[in-house]
C-alpha cells in the first residue's frame, strides 16, 4: 500500500506528461473514480510543449503532429475523461506514511492515494554533470533550455552554435537553432555514427550543411563572459581543436528524473538509472508504479504514452483486484554487454502479457543481430532484432513471458553480435 | 528600491572609499558604516560577493590548524566567534556538522597528536582522537583503510553568498555608497583628499581601504607601496547531486600538506557533497575554469575517500582562486601617511574571518588614521542586522512553510524545481538592498538554476523573470517581503 491512511484520490499520477495523461485517460475509461495528475510546470502537457517541430503522435494517435498540439490534445482528452489535472503543483517528498507533500500557490498540503504513479519524465544531462571542464562563460544549454528560450520566451540565443550529440534530439536542436537564426557550425558525437534516422542525418549534412564529427569528444568549453568556442578531440588518433562558437548545446545523454523514487527507497535499475518495474509498470513497492521516460530515458512521446496507458490499465486492474496483485515478486530481466538496459526489468507471473514491447537499449551499431531470451539453459524465445543502434529503442516481442518459470532464475537477454562497439 | 547609485563625483569626500566588495570589502564596509563612517564600497564586477568570495569550500573554520602566533590564527578564530552569532541574527544558513580529520597510513596518524597540539597552541582544545572503529561507525561510505581520526566537532558550513550580501545590505542599509562596474585604475593621494580613478569616475575621500583580493597588490602598487605580490592558486570543487547528501556526517579533511588543507568531502548548506579543492599556482589572475587534470585528480582522490560518492551525479564543477602571496600570513596594514590601509592576500580563510578583520582593520584606522568610529555596539544590543532570505537546508524554506505560502500565493509557486525556489523568493531578491543584475546574481541570492538540470527546465523562465519582470506577479508585497523592509 501506498497510503496507510484514508485516501483522498484513489491514484495520484506524478507529472502531466505524455505518459501521465496518457494513464489517466486509461484509468478513467476504465471506471476509475478519482484519478489526480499533479503537474509542476504552470501548463500540463510535459515535454512536447515546446517541442515545436512535427512528429508527435505516430505510434497512439496516429496521426503526425507538432509537440504543442499534441501536448493540447492529451490535456484536453484527461480533462474531458474526468481526471482531475493540478498545474503549478509540485510533489516535493514524501509523507511518513507513504503520503505526498505538495506545494502549489493554493497551499502546502498532503495528499494520499491508494495508488501513485510515477511519470516524472527524463532531462539532458548538463554540462556539467558531464563534467565538461573550462570557463564557465555564457551560451551553454541543453536542448530543453534552449526550445523553451527560442519557442516558448523568443530569447536570443547566439551566433554560431556547436551541438554535442548526434541522436534524434541532437536534430531537434539544430532545428531550433535554425528556426532562431543561429548557424550549426557543427555536431559531434563520441561513437561511430549518427544515432537517429538516416534521412535526418542526410538533411542535415546536406541540405544545412551542418558537418558531423563522428568519434569526437568535447573536451573543454573555452571564453567568458561568453563562450567562444569548444575544444574536441578525436577518440582515434588523440588530435585536438578548436571549433570557434558562441554557443554550444549539449543534446540528450538522458537522465530520468528519478529523485521522488529514490527519496521513497526504490532500488534504481543501474542502467537506466530509472525504478525498476515489472510488465506491469509495478515497483517493489506495492501500489507504487512507475511508466514513461522515468523508466526509459528516453523514447518517444507516442511509446511514453503507450508506457503510461498500459500502466493505467494495470492500475485499475490493481485497483480491482489487490489481494491478487499484492503478492507478487517477480523474476529478474536481464541484459548481457550487447544492451545498456531492458525496460520493465522484472516478470511477473500475474502480470497481464503487456500490450508494449520489451525495450532493450543497445550498447552497439548493427543492422541485424541474433537475439535470445534464457532462463537458466531454457531459451525462452529466439528471433532476429533489427536495427540496432545506441540511445535508440530496440525492441523484442513478450510472450515468451507466459513461459518464465516464476521459480527460476533470473532471465538473461543474450545476443551474439559482432557490431561496432562502442 | 533603496539601492542607488551615487553621483559620478561627490561634492564631499567620502570618509572611506573600500576598494573591492567581496567578503572582507563588504565586512569592512559593514562596520564602518554602522560606525557612522561615509563609506563607499566600490567593486569592479557587476554584483558583490562575485569573485574569490563566491567560489571556496564555504567551512567555517575553527582555526584549530592554523599556524599559531600569525594575524590569520588570530582572526580566523575571532572572526568564527563573530560570525557564528551574527549568522544566527541574520538568517545565515550555518551548520556544524564538525569535522574528522582522518588518518590515512601511519605517517598521518602519527601526525594527528602534533595537530591536536597546534589546536592547543591555537587556543582551540576540543579535539579528540578517535580509532578506525568509531570513525567508520560515524562515517559508513568513508572508503576502505582509514586508521582513525581528529575530531574537530566545532567545524561549521556557511552559506558564502548571503554572507557577503548580509554585510553589503547592512553597509547599504547604513548609508554606504555601492558602485559596481567600476575597475580602480589608479589612486591619487593629495594632501586632505585622496582621488579614486575608476572606470564609472572619480570618487573623493578622505581614507582608502584595499580589499581588493586577487588584484590586492595591484592596488596597493597604485598608492606607491610594494611589498607582495599575489600569485592565483587555483582550488577546483565538484559539487554532486542533493541525493548524495545522506552519506556524508561530517567535513571530511585529510591531513593538511604544505601546499594548503588538501582535499576535502563535505555537505553543503545547500544539501549537497562536494569534493576538493585542489590546488594549483597560477600565472593568470581570471583564470576561473576548471581544467581536465583538476578533476581527475578530484576524482581519484574522492575514489579513494568515498568511492559511493562517484557513483552520484555531479550537480556543477567550479574552481575559485585564493590570493596568496610570498608570505605566509593575511596582508593586513595601516600606512598613516598614505591615509591608506590594507587587507590583502586573504587567501584561504577570508570567508570565515571576515567579521574579524573589519574589527581590526576598524581599530587599526581608529588609532593610526586618527578615524573617528563610534563604538559597535554590543552584538546583543545593536540594531538588527537584515534577516535575511533563508537559502539553507537546515531551516524551513519558503516552499515547505505552509503559513507562508497561505499568506502569500508567490511563496507557493516553485520556479526552480531542483532548488525549489518560488517566484515569491525571486520577487523578493529582485527588489532587494542589493539586487542582482545577472542570472547568477540571482542563483547566488535564491538558489534558482544551480540545481542538478542546470536550467533544463526553468533556465528560459529565470533569464524571463530577471529581464523583463511582469509587474503584476513581480510588484513586491510588504507583508511577506522580509528579506527587504
Ligand atoms: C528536445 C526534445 C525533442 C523531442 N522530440 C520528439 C519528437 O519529435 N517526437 C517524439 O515522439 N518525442 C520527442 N521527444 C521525446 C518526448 O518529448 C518524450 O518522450 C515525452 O515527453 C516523455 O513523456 P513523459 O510523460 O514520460 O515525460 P515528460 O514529458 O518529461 O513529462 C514529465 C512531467 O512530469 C512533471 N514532473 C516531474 N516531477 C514532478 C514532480 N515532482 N511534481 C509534479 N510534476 C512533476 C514534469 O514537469 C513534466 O511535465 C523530444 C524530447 C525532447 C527533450
Ligand atoms: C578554493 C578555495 C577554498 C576556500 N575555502 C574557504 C573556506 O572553506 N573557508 C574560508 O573561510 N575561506 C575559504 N577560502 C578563502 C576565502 O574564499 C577568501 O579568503 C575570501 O573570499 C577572500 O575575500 P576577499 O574579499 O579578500 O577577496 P575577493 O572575494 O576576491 O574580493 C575582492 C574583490 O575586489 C575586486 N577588485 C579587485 N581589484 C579591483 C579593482 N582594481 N577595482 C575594483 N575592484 C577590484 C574583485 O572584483 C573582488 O570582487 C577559500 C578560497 C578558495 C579559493
Amino acid at each position: 500500500m501506498t497510503s496507510t491512511g484514508p485516501v483522498d484520490t484513489d491514484v495520484a499520477i506524478i507529472g502531466a506528461g505524455p505518459a501521465g495523461l496518457a494513464a489517466a485517460i486509461a484509468l478513467r475509461e476504465a471506471g476509475v473514480a478519482g484519478v489526480t495528475v499533479l503537474e509542476r510546470e504552470a501548463v500540463a502537457g510535459g515535454i512536447p510543449r515546446h517541442c515545436h517541430h512535427t512528429g508527435y503522435g505516430i505510434r497512439d494517435l496516429h496521426r503526425f503532429m507538432s509537440g504543442p498540439r499534441y501536448a493540447q490534445r492529451y490535456v484536453a482528452r484527461a480533462t474531458a475523461a474526468g481526471a482531475r489535472v493540478l498545474t503549478s503543483t509540485m510533489v516535493t517528498g514524501w509523507t511518513a506514511d507513504g503520503g505526498m507533500w505538495l506545494t502549489s500557490p493554493t497551499g502546502r498540503r498532503e495528499l494520499h492515494a491508494s495508488a501513485v504513479l510515477l511519470a516524472t519524465g527524463a532531462r539532458e544531462r548538463p554540462r556539467t554533470a558531464r563534467m565538461v571542464p573550462g570557463d564557465r562563460g555564457a551560451g551553454v544549454f541543453t536542448t530543453g533550455q534552449l526550445q523553451q528560450s527560442v519557442y516558448l520566451f523568443g530569447q536570443p540565443v547566439g551566433t554560431r552554435a556547436l551541438v554535442v550529440g548526434a541522436e534524434h534530439v541532437s536534430y531537434s536542436a539544430v532545428m531550433t537553432l535554425r528556426h532562431a537564426g543561429v548557424d550549426v557550425v557543427g555536431m559531434v558525437t563520441d561513437r561511430p555514427h549518427h544515432q537517429s534516422y538516416a534521412a535526418f542525418a542526410l538533411a542535415t549534412r546536406v541540405a544545412l550543411r551542418v558537418p558531423l564529427h563522428t568519434d569526437t569528444r568535447v573536451v573543454e568549453v573555452q571564453g567568458r563572459p561568453r563562450v567562444t568556442g569548444v575544444v574536441v578531440e578525436d577518440i582515434r588518433t588523440g588530435h585536438r581543436r578548436t571549433i570557434a562558437c558562441d554557443t554550444v548545446v549539449f543534446t540528450g545523454d538522458w537522465i530520468p528524473d528519478h529523485e521522488l523514487a529514490r527519496a521513497r527507497g526504490l532500488v534504481m535499475d543501474p542502467g537506466t538509472l530509472g525504478p525498476a518495474v515489472d510488465a506491469d509498470a509495478a515497483t517493489e513497492i506495492d501500489g507504487l508504479f512507475a511508466a514513461g521516460n522515468v523508466c526509459h530515458p528516453v523514447e518517444t512521446a507516442d511509446v511514453a504514452a503507450l508506457s503510461g496507458r498500459a500502466a493505467g490499465h494495470a492500475i485499475a486492474g490493481w485497483l480491482a483486484d489487490r489481494r491478487r496483485a499484492a503478492r507478487r515478486a517477480g523474476v529478474p530481466i536481464e541484459v548481457d554487454e550487447s544492451f545498456a538496459w531492458v525496460h520493465p526489468q522484472r516478470a511477473s507471473t500475474t502480470a497481464d502479457l503487456p500490450r508494449n514491447k520489451i525495450i532493450l537499449r543497445p550498447r552497439v551499431f548493427a543492422s541485424s543481430a541474433p537475439v535470445r531470451v534464457m532462463q537458466a539453459d531454457r531459451c525462452l524465445w529466439e528471433g532476429q532484432v533489427r536495427h540496432l543502434v545506441p540511445t535508440r529503442p530496440a525492441s523484442i516481442p513478450t510472450g515468451w513471458l507466459a513461459r518464465v518459470d516464476p521459480a527460476g532464475t533470473p532471465v538473461r537477454i543474450e545476443s551474439a553480435t559482432r557490431g561496432t562497439h562502442q | 528600491m533603496t539601492f542607488a547609485v551615487p553621483p559620478a563625483t561627490d561634492a564631499e569626500p567620502y570618509d572611506v572609499a573600500v576598494i573591492g566588495a567581496g567578503v572582507v570589502g563588504c565586512a569592512v564596509a559593514r562596520e564602518l558604516s554602522i560606525r557612522g563612517a561615509r563609506t563607499v564600497l566600490i567593486e569592479a564586477r557587476s554584483d558583490i560577493g562575485d569573485a574569490t568570495s563566491k567560489a571556496n569550500t564555504a567551512i567555517l573554520h575553527t582555526g584549530f590548524d592554523a599556524k599559531p602566533g600569525t594575524l590569520e590564527s588570530r582572526l580566523v578564530a575571532r572572526g568564527y566567534t563573530l560570525l557564528s552569532a551574527y549568522a544566527a541574527r541574520a538568517g545565515i544558513p550555518v551548520e556544524v556538522p564538525g569535522a574528522l580529520l582522518i588518518a590515512w597510513d601511519q605517517e598521518q596518524l602519527d601526525e594527528l597528536p602534533v595537530l591536536a597540539a597546534r589546536a592547543e597552541a591555537n587556543g582551540y582544545r576540543r579535539t579528540r582522537q578517535i580509532g578506525a572503529d568509531e570513525l567508520y561507525a560515524r562515517e559508513p561510505h568513508l572508503g576502505p583503510g582509514a586508521l582513525g581520526a581528529l575530531e574537530v566537532p566545532d567545524e561549521g558550513i556557511i552559506c558564502p553568498w548571503t554572507t557577503s550580501l548580509a554585510f553589503a545590505t547592512e553597509a547599504v542599509r547604513h548609508g554606504a555608497a555601492l558602485r559596481l562596474e567600476s575597475p580602480v585604475t589608479g589612486v591619487s593621494i593629495g594632501d586632505d583628499v585622496t582621488v579614486v580613478e575608476t572606470a564609472t569616475g572619480p570618487v573623493a575621500t578622505r581614507l582608502v581601504v584595499n580589499a581588493a583580493g586577487l588584484g590586492s597588490d595591484l592596488v596597493h602598487a597604485m598608492v606607491g607601496l610594494e611589498g607582495f605580490t599575489i600569485t592565483p592558486r587555483r582550488g577546483e570543487l565538484i559539487v554532486f547531486d542533493k541525493l548524495a547528501r545522506t552519506m556524508v556526517n561530517h567535513v571530511l579533511l585529510p591531513v593538511p600538506t604544505k601546499m594548503g588543507k588538501g582535499v576535502l568531502v563535505a555537505p553543503t548548506v545547500y544539501g549537497n557533497i562536494m569534493l576538493g579543492p585542489t590546488s594549483e599556482n597560477l600565472d593568470d589572475r581570471t583564470a576561473t575554469g576548471s581544467s581536465e587534470d583538476g578533476l581527475a585528480f578530484l576524482r581519484s582522490h574522492g575514489r579513494r575517500i568515498m568511492p559511493d560518492l562517484l557513483a552520484e551525479e555531479a550537480t556543477t564543477i567550479y574552481a575559485g582562486l585564493r590570493a596568496a602571496s610570498e608570505h605566509d600570513d593575511y596582508q593586513i596594514s595601516v600606512h598613516p601617511q598614505l591615509r591608506y590601509a590594507c587587507a590583502g592576500g586573504i587567501r584561504s580563510t577570508g570567508l570565515t574571518s571576515s567579521l574579524a578583520i573589519a574589527e581590526y582593520l576598524a581599530e587599526s584606522m581608529t588609532e593610526a588614521l586618527g578615524l573617528s568610529l563610534k563604538p559597535m555596539v554590543h552584538p546583543d544590543a545593536d540594531p538588527q542586522p537584515p534577516r535575511m532570505p533563508n537559502i539553507g537546508e537546515a531551516t524551513l524554506r519558503p516552499y515547505a512553510d505552509a503559513a507562508r505560502v497561505a499568506a502569500d500565493p508567490a511563496y507557493g509557486e516553485i520556479v526552480c524545481f531542483c532548488e525549489r525556489t518560488t517566484l515569491g523568493e525571486i520577487r523578493d531578491a529582485l527588489h532587494s538592498d542589493v539586487p542582482p543584475r545577472t542570472v547568477e546574481g540571482l542563483r547566488r541570492r535564491t538558489r534558482a538554476t544551480m540545481g542538478r538540470c542546470q536550467g533544463f527546465f526553468c533556465g528560459a523562465k529565470i533569464r524571463q523573470l530577471l529581464t523583463a519582470p511582469d509587474s503584476s506577479t513581480m510588484a513586491p508585497t510588504a507583508r511577506n517581503n522580509e528579506g527587504t523592509k
